[in-house]
């Protein structure tokens, strides 16, 4: 392909066709400021901060949507540029709550850090703000109207990556506002619970319902043993929140910090993962061999759950009827544990420590209270802990490693594999091997399912059965799964997470969290999986010990009770 | 084929309609069967024939006579005298503003005169709902033509040729882009009418589209030949429930004749036409908001390139033409592009049709040839002001546009002149305002227009014409800062230079064209605290002249705030300090003796 030569600030630059103005721009080292642009999700040239002056051109045009041709001649850095871009900001600004001190997003938001890059020093223009209130009726994310700035990213999210399109923008004019259809509240509308919104959000204008009050007074409340759960995601994303690189292992200093705060016990949903390869793989058996349903689709990703009972309810029966590994440890948090630590289930407290917004969903749904109580209490997000150590005064990178209670802090690489996308079936295929073949599989990596390719597909022999199996990331290409599905494409066994990349990418995970940052969470995950001792779920000893003293067997009378659910068919609207 | 000694033509546009015409015509049929005249006399309802203010208006053929606002019961006497015995009924003519006769022939009156009618040929003259009458004037023969004698290269070049730009507004050549959308890969290829007209006070395409809907249906056809185009797109807004009908009607004629569908006038070529209705939004006139809005989404604006011509409708190329633009390519496929490029200026072909509102005697719809001054168009077509009041400034192209004042009156009207005057031709709509208009309240006017059809999408347009508008409207409330000019001028240039679209590009026209020639009128409503126009209510003061008051008592009685004060049959007095200027009692005093400072 020949390259298209421009003049960028007197700088010859060379670009292949198709590449933006601001791209180039990037490639030859100059900056220009953006503001609603994200990177092949929402280029749709609306804040009018990237203006450049492009010379024969009637007005500055957007960098990010204007295309490079051949001989352009670009002015990035003229008086007249910044002006325009100062002015732009100036007049987003003036429809913004001047709240920063008290902002959720304060030190976190581009909207501040433009403002200072940008040398705005005084709010020239005053007058009418924008009309809405905040939405709180999502049991997972807060919607403040007054906050956006109309970027769109989170619709462009939710319409092109999660294909959920639970948001878009009404009115028009000074009164446009992205809210759902006929400025129904959030809790009401056809939304998944994702949070891929709040994550790309540059503002304050969506985030993650605060519930640590909640936590803060169970820990002060001395009737309550309050035990604490960590997704595998969150120990490789954690760090983040205190200036660590994406993707570093930080594990034992999770449970130092968590410990520090008064946890009275620090688990692990790594166990219950383990927990449900033996359950899920069992019913995959199950099923191939008694004719069931197939494929089968896993369950863990809520965010999944609610997306199919929404748009494909006559799928339902695909799924695995499990509970996610958050839920399963509610369960026996207050049963299995409480009857060996001799503590009143009531009187237990379960918080969760999760990568994801649709998990407070989740905790909430009716029927997740197998226990006889509702099997989790609350579900904080990453950024929600991030937010308490801080608080606390915890400072999270000098902390000494610590490791997790037992026995329900005890689990194997293949439950941490879980947090990245083809983690579950990477785990679950670890097993079902050497169950169903009786031998030692001879490389457990499975590198098909690995790796951050939105719709990943293999097939696995197990004793002469081939075994087709596929792997989805991210609602679009989910979709894009269950219509072969729905054409008649013959897999036995799926796995879907809601969020692109899997739980090291979801919607409660530290902001920024793009493409990068997720592949190196992944590598994370992939590193503390190599370093655990036992990497495959049925050698957890901690799980067998459950089922000796608990359970019983796989999708026994106490599993179907505790570990397994049902599901509901919702509408569209 | 049934012949007529007469033919009666009512208007039916829809300013004919909302003055009762239909009574009219009802009251004409009547009388004429009482009279025996039916199988003599034929009554045909037609489109718009422009004198709007003068409705319901009734041409009487073959003699040519003209009569204006009628009621039914002034058809008895028509048909009575003028249509039995060939008495011209004077008393319901027209008496142009100026002269002292009345004047019959409608060929007679500057209105008429000075016209040059070629996308306005039909409107007025045949009845909307006929084929056959749009036929017998020629229709259709400009699509048998091109398919029939020219390949599409040829149609495209003769387009190029005749020089016709534009009528939407920016006037970009027609012929070019064709041949880009022609030359343009990918297939299918579709045309595109926008009839989304939204200027405030403009309806040339209303008029057209509501009275010759068939010469719309043939330039798409010819279009779609040029460009290997076979479906076509009408996006015309809700507001226009009558050129919906009507252009349903036609549709339907057209293809039950074959003139739209498969294998037209017998060659490979097929072409087929739907409807799409707007759901009232302004900005759904740009292009690119008006092919999202058809594809199902959202009415918005997106960047431009890619170009329609590219990508268009679903992505593919498109052509999107207004509907005056369509209504011209007829004629000149059948006279040739020659004729067409002999009429106008060097850089503006043809001629343009314009809704002149405001305060103009004859309100109403004109064309004329481009070039024609707008001393023209005002004074000798128009009639000039009312009242005897002074001509203040002429607002053209709507909300994008600007005014022009007296002094730029004897101005050729063209693309290129207006544009140097600050304003733009726009789609035609002329708004001309009087000594008693506040220059600063026009262009809050106009502000509070894109402000409410603002898309919402790119911030510029968003906020900064809501801050402008603000601005304005502390200025007409007697709140105006210092600084306020120059932070006006500063967010014009800005929002001119960096907003998404050509709405809010154009959006702060309007004052900076009002700033460019009455900012004297600002500075006297910032400074001194005065709208000299006497518009601005909150910047008046009332006063009681008590040479003419007659203590009537009526003013203290009517005024809510209770300011006005006086004994009976003395002159009264207005506390100034309680009056609220709500001007009722300047409303309702019989002498006159209340005026404003």
């Amino acid at each position: 392909m020949s390259l298209i030569n421009l003049t960028i600030d007197g700088v010859q630059v060379q670009a292949v066709p198709g590449t933006s103005v601001l791209e180039a721009a990037g490639q030859a080292g100059i900056k220009i400021p953006t503001l609603c642009y994200l990177k092949e999700i929402n280029e749709i040239g609306s804040c009018r901060i990237c203006l450049v002056e492009v010379e024969g051109a009637r007005t500055l045009q957007a960098s990010c949507v204007t295309p490079v041709t051949e001989g352009m001649v670009v002015r990035t850095n003229t008086p007249e540029v910044r002006q325009a871009r100062k002015l732009n900001l100036e007049l987003i600004m003036s429809n913004h709550p001047q709240e920063c001190l008290i902002c959720p997003r304060s030190t976190n938001c581009e909207l501040q850090q433009l403002a200072a890059e940008l040398g705005i020093s005084e709010l020239r223009f005053t007058g009418a703000m924008s009309p809405y209130e905040p939405d709180f009726s999502s049991p997972s994310l807060v919607r403040d109207p007054r906050k956006c700035i109309l970027c769109r990213r989170c619709v462009s999210v939710c319409e092109n990556v999660q294909q959920v399109s639970a948001i878009a923008p009404q009115e028009r004019g000074f009164d446009t506002v992205v809210a759902p259809a006929f400025l129904e509240p959030l809790g009401n509308a056809a939304c998944v619970n994702c949070g891929q919104c709040a994550l790309v959000c540059p503002t304050a204008a969506i985030h993650e319902k605060d519930q640590t009050g909640e936590v803060w007074a169970a820990l002060a409340d001395p009737e309550k043993h309050v035990v604490v759960q960590t997704a595998p995601a969150v120990r490789v994303s954690i760090g983040e929140m205190f200036g660590a690189e994406p993707g570093r292992v930080a594990t034992g200093q999770l449970v130092a910090a968590l410990r520090k705060l008064g946890f009275d016990r620090v688990f692990d949903t790594d166990f219950t993962a383990d927990l449900t390869i033996m359950e899920e793989g069992s019913e995959l058996i199950k099923r191939l061999q008694e004719g069931g349903t197939l494929p089968l689709i896993t369950s863990c990703s809520p965010g999944w759950i609610k997306f199919i009972e929404h748009f494909y309810p006559d799928l339902l029966p695909h799924l695995s009827t499990c509970k996610s590994p958050q839920q399963m440890f509610g369960a026996l948090a207050k049963t299995y544990y409480a009857q060996k630590a001799g503590i009143d289930p009531s009187n237990i407290f379960v918080v969760s420590i999760m990568p994801c917004t649709a998990k407070k969903f989740e905790a909430g749904r009716e029927e997740m209270n197998g226990s006889g109580h509702r099997d989790v209490d609350v579900a904080l997000t990453t950024r929600e802990l991030g937010k308490m150590l801080k608080e606390a005064g915890i400072d999270f990178n000098s902390l000494a490693e610590e490791e997790y209670d037992s026995p329900l802090g005890i689990s194997t690489g293949a439950g941490v594999i879980f947090g990245s996308t083809g983690g579950v079936m990477e785990a679950a295929l670890r097993t079902a091997y050497e169950l169903v073949t009786g031998e030692t599989l001879p490389d457990l990596e499975f590198h098909a399912v690995r790796g951050l390719e939105g719709v990943k597909e293999t097939s696995v022999n197990l004793n002469g059965t081939t075994l087709n199996v596929a792997v989805a990331h991210g609602l679009a290409n989910a979709r894009e799964i269950l219509e072969r599905v729905s054409g008649g494409q013959e897999y036995h066994f799926i796995e879907i997470m809601c969020c692109p990349g899997g739980c090291i990418g979801g919607g409660g995970q530290p902001i920024p969290t793009d493409r990068e940052i997720r592949a190196r969470r992944a590598a994370g995950i992939y590193d503390a999986d190599r370093a655990m001792p036992l990497r495959k779920s049925h050698e957890n000893p901690a799980v067998q010990a459950l089922y000796k003293e608990f359970l019983g067997e796989p999708l026994g009378h106490k599993s179907h009770e505790l570990l397994h659910t049902h599901y509901l068919a919702r509408q569209k609207y | 084929m049934e012949m007529y000694r007469s033919h009666v033509l009512v208007c039916a546009g829809a300013g004919c309609i909302s003055s009762a015409c239909k009574s009219v015509q009802s009251a004409l049929l009547e009388h004429i069967e009482e009279n025996g005249l039916t199988g003599e006399v034929k009554v045909v309802e037609t489109g718009c024939m422009g004198p709007c203010d003068l409705g319901p208006v009734v041409m009487v053929f073959p003699d040519g006579v003209f009569y204006r606002r009628l009621k039914p019961e002034d058809a008895a006497e028509i048909v009575s005298e003028h249509l039995l015995k060939g008495k011209v009924v004077t008393r319901l003519l027209h008496r142009p503003a100026g002269n002292d006769k009345q004047v019959a022939g409608f060929d007679q009156l500057d209105f008429f005169k000075k016209q040059t009618r070629i996308a306005l040929r039909n409107t007025g003259v045949i009845n909307p709902e006929s084929v056959e009458e749009y036929i017998a004037r020629d229709g259709y023969r400009a699509l048998g033509k091109a398919l029939s004698q020219m390949t599409p290269a040829e149609v495209v070049e003769a387009i190029k040729e005749s020089g016709l730009r534009g009528r939407g507004g920016a006037g970009f050549p027609t012929g070019l882009k064709w041949e880009f959308t022609a030359r343009a890969p990918g297939h299918p290829k579709y045309v595109v009418c926008n009839a989304d007209e939204g200027d405030p006070g403009a309806f040339m395409d209303r008029s057209i589209l509501e009275g010759d809907p068939h010469s719309v249906l043939e330039a798409m056809a010819i279009c779609g030949y040029a460009i290997g185009a076979n479906r076509g797109y009408i996006y015309v807004r809700a507001e226009y429930p009558l050129a919906v009908d009507r252009l349903e009607i036609a549709i339907g004629k057209a293809r039950e004749y074959g003139l739209l569908g498969d294998n037209i006038f017998g060659t490979d070529f097929g072409f087929d036409i739907e409807i799409r209705v707007g759901a009232g939004a302004f900005v759904c006139g740009e292009e690119t908001a008006l092919l999202a809005s058809i594809e199902g989404k959202r009415g918005e604006p997106r960047p431009k390139p890619p170009f329609p011509a590219q990508a268009g409708l679903w992505g593919k190329p498109t052509v999107i033409n207004n509907v005056e633009t369509l209504a011209n390519i007829p004629p000149v496929i059948l006279n040739g592009p020659r004729w067409f490029a002999g009429i106008g200026t060097e850089k503006s072909k043809g001629t343009k049709v314009f809704a002149l509102a405001g305060k103009v005697n004859n309100t109403g719809l004109v064309e004329v040839p481009m070039g024609t001054t707008l001393r023209e168009i005002i004074f000798d077509i128009g009639g000039g002001i009312p009242a005897g009041k002074k001509f203040k400034a002429v607002q053209t192209g709507g909300p994008s546009g600007g005014c022009i004042p007296e002094d730029y009156l004897d101005t050729p009207v063209d693309y290129e002149s207006l544009t140097k005057l600050g304003t733009i031709m726009g789609s035609g709509g002329m708004i001309i305002v009087d000594e008693e208009t506040c220059m600063v309240d026009l262009a809050k006017f106009f502000l509070e227009f894109v402000q409410e059809e603002s898309c919402g999408k790119c911030a510029p347009c968003r906020i900064g014409t809501k801050r402008m508008l603000e601005i304005l409207e502390r200025i007409t409330a007697g709140n105006g800062r210092n600084g306020d000019i120059e932070l006006l001028e500063e967010l014009s240039a800005g929002i001119k230079n960096s907003a998404l679209c050509g709405l809010g590009q154009t959006a702060p026209n309007p004052v900076l064209s009002t700033l460019r020639y009455f900012r004297d009128e600002y500075e006297a409503h910032i400074r001194d605290k005065k709208c000299p126009a006497g518009a601005c209510q909150a910047l008046l003061t009332y006063y009681i002249n008590a040479k003419s008051c007659q203590g009537c008592g009526l003013c203290s009685k009517v005024c809510p705030a209770e300011a006005i004060i006086g004994e009976k049959k003395k002159p009264h007095v207005i506390d100034t300090d309680k009056c609220i200027k709500c001007g009722t009692c300047k409303q309702k005093c019989k002498f006159d003796a209340i005026i404003t400072v």
